[in-house]
């Protein structure tokens, strides 16, 4: 018995050095978010808060302009979701709730998109864009990405588990497909859907390579870039400032990912049985 | 078994049409005109092209920088994948065990897999700034990030820390779902703990260890850009430029669209080799069922 509890003192232990170690890098972040300037330039550093808090965040917010920034990444990342998450309902119902000539070949074709990552048709999505005059505009950081092989597997995954006695039911009364898609499958889905809003959020949210190219002017900015620029524009490398911003940057998918936690870790599991 | 159907003829391919839609003019047309672009020679200004066969690649492979960027790319996938899967799976066996307020330990275990890249990039340029870094305090070297031997160092690092809650959400759900009842029989044999581990633990962690693999070379040679962006920009002297970011400074500094579409196609071929590697694993799964 005795020799369980020591053992259990153990595990909590290391669990929670882990914990910090983890966390170390986020701690110290805000630590230094906190101090004047004296603090921030002293050596060596110092590792206890300040008291400029506010006005260090409240520069970090004025010096790129962080709100617009917040709304731009926030907008775009809602756009993604309701497009995506529609079309992918959509395929995933005529998948498996139909039988139809070339199925297989049409579910090949969404397969092959897993080998299509941004980076390797990026040359010609950049051309694509810019003739659709799209460049500098939410449409072009937020159509492209509204099929998505991995969010209709994850549905698929789902939907298979439905019992066949709910899709018999539904005929015998005579009801339309679609009827059955909104008043039986789709209430049954909830939590998936509501983890593909999690996992989509962080993913917009947090991509950078694609809106850094596709955006040119200031209020297209998203927040991503906004880092960037927090730390080019503060130049005399004012760290205080630009922690201050990346903390605030970091809130919105952070409060997502831990309100949503459950079901977010069912969405996981559905995804790594592909 | 299988599920039952609806009859209707015309109702599936109208429920696929938007997918298709996007699929076809964001997906497979740049896709195409990508590869094809990769065997012309176009004019950075004027965007006229002109055939060349493999004069891109021959131009990209002569090219030391390049060659020198590839070898690092692979180098720096590995050391993300060997040290994000050890440190993570460490992490999910230590959150296997059953003591009180697992779920509040989880939770502050995994937060870091919401952050982006670019996050990683700036908190570990801050701990790693010459001026007065805490980390390069600690360590009594500032020139972390200003050698060309050490910054790659620096975004392995930061990389790892990055994608260790990914990892760990998956090896956690993994090691549940490993059948107690093998255990059991094993310990009957009289198999010690280290044993069990290795034996039967291991296998059957083996197909999600697999899925890491894939998913955490994706994520070196791609999600990392943000990341390099903001804590390097793939300096000092091109020493952590890895693939993607010599891809984007070329297309996009350069405007050299013939190389950046053959580089492309370099990566291309990359996510096909990876791909193929974990659909043959896939079906090792079924062997350990």
């Amino acid at each position: 018995m005795r020799r369980t509890k020591i053992k259990s003192i153990g595990i909590h232990a290391l669990l929670i050095s882990c914990i910090l170690i983890i966390s170390l890098p986020v701690i110290l972040a805000f630590i230094i978010s906190t101090q004047n300037e004296a603090q921030v330039m002293s050596y060596p550093p110092g590792l206890i808060p300040g008291t400029n808090m506010v006005s260090n965040y409240v520069a970090a917010w004025n010096a790129v302009d962080l709100g617009r920034m917040i709304f731009n990444s926030a907008f775009i990342a809602f756009g993604v979701i309701i497009g995506k998450v529609s079309m992918s309902l959509l395929a995933a119902f005529a998948f498996t709730h139909f039988e139809f000539k070339g199925k297989n070949i049409l579910f090949g074709l969404i397969l092959v998109t897993l080998l299509l990552p941004v980076p390797v048709r990026i040359v010609a999505l950049f051309d694509v864009i810019t003739r659709m005059s799209w460049i500098d505009t939410y449409m072009g950081l937020i159509i492209p990405f509204w099929a998505s092989a991995t969010s209709i597997f994850i549905l698929i995954q789902r939907f298979k588990t439905v019992p066949s006695e709910l899709i018999d039911a539904s005929k015998m009364d005579g009801c339309h497909p679609l009827q059955y898609f909104f008043k039986v499958l789709l209430p049954l889905t909830k939590s998936t859907i509501g983890a593909l809003v999690v996992i989509n959020f962080i993913y917009i949210w947090n991509q950078y390579l694609w809106p850094l190219m596709a955006t040119n002017s200031k209020e297209m900015r998203v927040v991503q870039i906004g880092i960037k620029m927090l730390m080019s524009t503060e130049s005399s490398n004012n760290w205080a400032v630009i922690m201050a911003g990346v903390i605030i940057t970091m809130i919105p998918p952070l409060l997502i990912f831990i309100i949503m936690q459950e079901s977010f870790m069912k969405g996981f599991a559905l995804q790594s049985e592909k | 078994m299988k599920q039952s159907t609806f009859n209707n003829k015309y109702l599936p391919y109208v429920l696929l049409v938007p997918t298709f839609f996007i699929l076809i003019v964001f997906l497979f047309y740049p896709a195409i005109e990508t590869f094809r672009l990769s065997f012309f020679k176009i004019h950075p200004w004027t965007g006229v092209g002109k055939f060349a066969g493999f004069y891109n690649f021959i131009k990209i492979f002569t090219n030391t920088e390049y060659l020198r960027s590839f070898v690092l790319s692979a180098g720096f996938t590995l050391a993300v994948i060997a040290g994000g899967l050890f440190l993570s799976l460490l992490v999910a066996l230590l959150l296997n065990k059953k003591i009180a307020g697992i779920r509040v330990y989880r939770t502050l275990l995994i937060w870091p897999y919401a952050l982006s890249p670019a996050i990683a990039g700036a908190l570990f340029n801050f701990l790693f700034n010459p001026a007065n870094g805490v980390l390069c305090y600690f360590t009594g070297i500032r020139t972390w990030l200003t050698n060309d031997k050490t910054a790659i160092i620096v975004v392995i690092i930061a990389a790892v820390w990055k994608n260790l809650g990914y990892n760990i959400i998956f090896y956690l759900t993994a090691l549940r779902n490993v059948p107690g009842a093998a255990l059991e029989s094993a310990s009957i044999d009289g198999a010690g703990s280290v044993k069990k581990f290795f034996y039967i633990t291991f296998a059957f962690l083996s197909p999600t260890t697999f899925f890491l693999f894939v998913m955490n070379t994706i994520y070196a040679y791609f999600a990392s850009f943000g990341l390099i962006d903001v804590l390097t920009e793939g300096g000092p002297a091109g020493s952590t430029r890895i693939l993607i970011y010599h891809l984007y400074k070329d297309f996009f500094v350069h405007s050299k669209i013939g190389y950046a579409a053959a580089e492309s196609l370099v990566l291309f071929s990359l996510v096909v080799g990876v791909t193929i590697l974990q659909f043959r694993t896939a079906g090792k799964k079924v062997h350990y069922q």
